[in-house]
């Protein structure tokens, strides 16, 4: 047992005057009187966040930078999201983690289980269930809904560093509103490759105001941040900051009148498992004979369809035999 | 459940944790006491403490234990502890002229106020491997002992003064170093209060407590790559060691119920080092100084604490030229944790930004699947 999951089975505490869910921690003998707090992170720091949290709120797309202590998690592997979810996190939330939209992911696995070690909330891969969803590169394929929190892990907050690598020059840059050289780069793209070359983590202009990185999703996902319904927080621990789309705030993606905008082209595919062709789908090779398929990103909505298909030639069947 | 090439991947996780506990205990010896890493292998244990900003041999020596002995690992496991401590109380800035010193050299002077102590050093020995470590017995402490006491080292130790006026300020008394800046003040007093990295995030341009701060906590390779390429060409500060101490200083807090007065709550090995470098004039008319370079960490690690004040001095520079002497460049990049964790963070799956790649790939190709 490390010295972590030591401190985790010690229990979490519970936040005075709340109900807790009983965990397997909770029948485990206490180590010498010492309790992580609820959620990990004491209240102080938890506060912390959530007062920086309101500031990214009422700027959309600006990057507010906060202390982002170090986690038991490493830098890089997702601490600005956890720390997010970790200070919003209550006993009676219900959450959902993905990495590349997959719930079984080794690293989803590995944060899950740091949370609900520390929290006993429940969790759900139906990402209908969930209050907070928290993803590295993905949203979910069924748009999220008023009263839901998306909290993406963010490596890399600062869309300028492509064309800039000073932080001191980038934030002069944004708070002048100076990016031209932002769209010069975009122009040079579209002259040497016929197209914006730029694949995922798109910069994208929000409320018309900031430009932003929505975080590493691919271009799939980012007309789902334009005024979307839940909130979307976005979380760098390593780079310190945190920033926020608002619902209903526009998030628009650069382009040009002539050059438009375009999304992953999947056509002529289709799921492997579920038969989906309105998804974001993964290129796999078989183990054994190298061949490609394809099949959907997001595994929770895949095990939807597949439930639902299934769900619908049970029904079929009975109606065949004459039930 | 998920089906991707990770399917599993709890149990992978977990068998994983079982066979890297195997790893560290597969040899036929005992295990490890956190006690013997604590004893006899101090550098590590302090770079440990200095690059996990936290001072405690204990919890270093325990972390190196459950790393292996990887320095990085073990700095990540105590920064992360250290996230779960209250923080009680902020320490008055430390005395460091009141150390208890256990080695203190100057390279400046052949002699100086209070002599130079060499004290425990491996600079002057031949690196020569010692075949006779492989096979020492346990009497070899008490051999040690006797060794030692024969040569009197200890008696001397006892009869240095309690306080040495330091190199600098024999300089600084003549007016060949500039005058001391608007030193922090003690919390709660009125003055300019020191930046505090652990409760802020780091706004660029950092003052210099700050940016010693990230320093003081920066990984010892990372800074001393960059103090190197300062010293062997892309920069411009040739060093002097005004003075290099290693002993414990002592931590106070104000006194919680006497106004006035402070309480001594414990000591701290520390390295501290202080560099002359080149001549500079603060003002068009006034008469050239010395300029200075600061470092100091937790525990023994005198290349640390010399790199680190040789990038102070780097990052003083008005016109930034070379890259030890940008403070974005050295101060974003050298902190182990950070840089360590992000490199790992490769290893993660990249499916979904990759398939993106693919897909522009292919169509800036052509359109062909």
């Amino acid at each position: 047992m490390t010295p972590v999951e030591a401190g985790i089975a010690a229990g979490p505490a519970a936040p005075a005057g709340t109900e807790r869910r009983m965990t397997l921690a909770d029948a485990l003998p206490k180590r010498g009187g010492f309790q992580y707090n609820f959620a990990f992170l004491a209240e102080g720091a938890k506060r912390e966040v959530r007062r920086t949290l309101l500031k990214a709120v009422a700027i959309p797309g600006h990057q507010v930078p906060f202390a982002s202590p170090e986690l038991p998690i490493a830098r890089g592997w997702g601490t600005g999201g956890l720390q997010v979810t970790m200070s919003l996190i209550g006993p009676h939330d219900v959450l959902k983690i993905i990495d590349q939209g997959c719930d079984g992911s080794v690293n989803a696995v590995n944060l899950r289980k740091l949370l609900v070690a520390t929290t006993g909330v429940r969790t759900t891969f139906d990402s209908r269930e969930a209050t907070l969803l928290q993803s590295r590169h993905r949203l979910p394929e069924i748009p999220m809904s008023t009263g839901q929190i998306a909290v993406l892990q963010v490596p890399l907050p600062e869309p300028l560093r492509l064309v800039e690598p000073s932080e001191v020059e980038t934030r002069r840059m944004h708070a002048e509103g100076d990016y031209a050289r932002m769209w010069v780069s975009l122009y040079e793209d579209v002259v040497q490759n016929g197209s914006v070359s730029l694949s995922w983590g798109y910069p994208c202009r929000v409320n018309e105001h900031y430009i932003m990185s929505p975080s590493p999703i691919p271009r799939w996902d980012l007309p789902r941040l334009h005024m979307a319904r839940h909130l979307t927080l976005l979380g760098a621990g390593r780079e310190k900051r945190v920033y926020a789309v608002p619902p209903f705030t526009s998030v628009k993606p650069l382009e040009f009148d002539d050059v438009p905008f375009t999304v992953e082209n999947f056509a002529g595919m289709a799921c492997v498992r579920c038969g989906s062709t309105d998804t974001f789908l993964d290129e796999i090779y078989d183990e054994n004979t190298g061949r490609s398929f394809r099949a959907c990103s997001d595994t929770g909505y895949c095990d939807l369809v597949k439930a639902a298909q299934a769900g619908a030639a049970a029904v079929m069947d009975r109606e065949a035999a004459g039930e | 459940m998920g089906y991707v090439s990770v399917q599993g991947g709890a149990t992978a996780i977990e068998n994983s944790r079982r066979l890297n506990r195997w790893q560290r205990l597969r040899g036929p010896s005992m295990p490890l006491s956190v006690q013997q890493i604590q004893d006899q292998l101090g550098p590590l244990v302090d770079r440990v403490m200095s690059e996990g900003a936290l001072y405690s041999p204990f919890h270093a020596a325990l972390a190196l234990k459950q790393a292996s002995g990887d320095p990085i690992e073990a700095s990540f496991l105590l920064r992360a502890y250290r996230s779960t401590l209250h923080r009680m109380t902020d320490s008055l800035p430390i005395r460091t002229d009141r150390m208890r010193i256990l080695r203190r050299i100057s390279s400046a002077f052949k002699t100086i106020p209070g002599g130079q102590v060499l004290g425990s050093t491996s600079d002057y020995e031949q690196r020569i491997l010692d075949f006779s470590l492989a096979e020492e017995p346990e009497a070899a402490r008490e051999e040690a002992a006797r060794d030692l006491a024969s040569a009197g080292g200890e008696a001397a130790a006892t009869m240095r003064p309690e306080r040495f006026r330091k190199v600098v300020d024999l300089l600084r008394e003549q007016g060949l170093v500039a005058p001391a800046s608007a030193a922090p003040s003690a919390p709660g007093a009125a003055g300019r209060e020191p930046t505090d990295i652990t409760q802020h995030s780091a706004e660029l341009p950092l003052d210099r407590s700050g940016r010693l701060q990230m320093l003081a906590r920066a990984e010892t390779g990372g800074v001393l790559a960059l103090a190197y390429s300062s010293m062997r060409g892309y920069g411009s500060v040739h060093p002097t060691i005004a003075e290099l101490r290693v002993g414990y200083v002592q931590v106070r807090i104000p006194h919680p119920f006497r106004p006035g007065q402070s309480v001594c709550v414990g000591a701290l090995k520390v390295t501290e080092v202080e560099i002359v470098a080149s001549v500079q004039r603060s003002e068009p008319e006034g008469k050239p100084t010395f300029t200075l370079g600061y470092g100091a960490c937790f525990g023994h690690n005198e290349v640390k604490a010399i790199s680190m004040a040789v990038l102070d001095r780097a990052m003083k520079s008005t016109t930034p030229g070379a890259p030890a002497e940008d403070q974005e460049f050295v101060l974003l990049h050298t902190d182990g944790i950070e840089s360590s964790g992000f490199c790992s963070h490769f290893k993660l799956p990249h499916y979904v930004t990759f398939q993106a790649d693919l897909d522009r790939l292919r169509e800036m190709r052509g359109g062909e699947e």
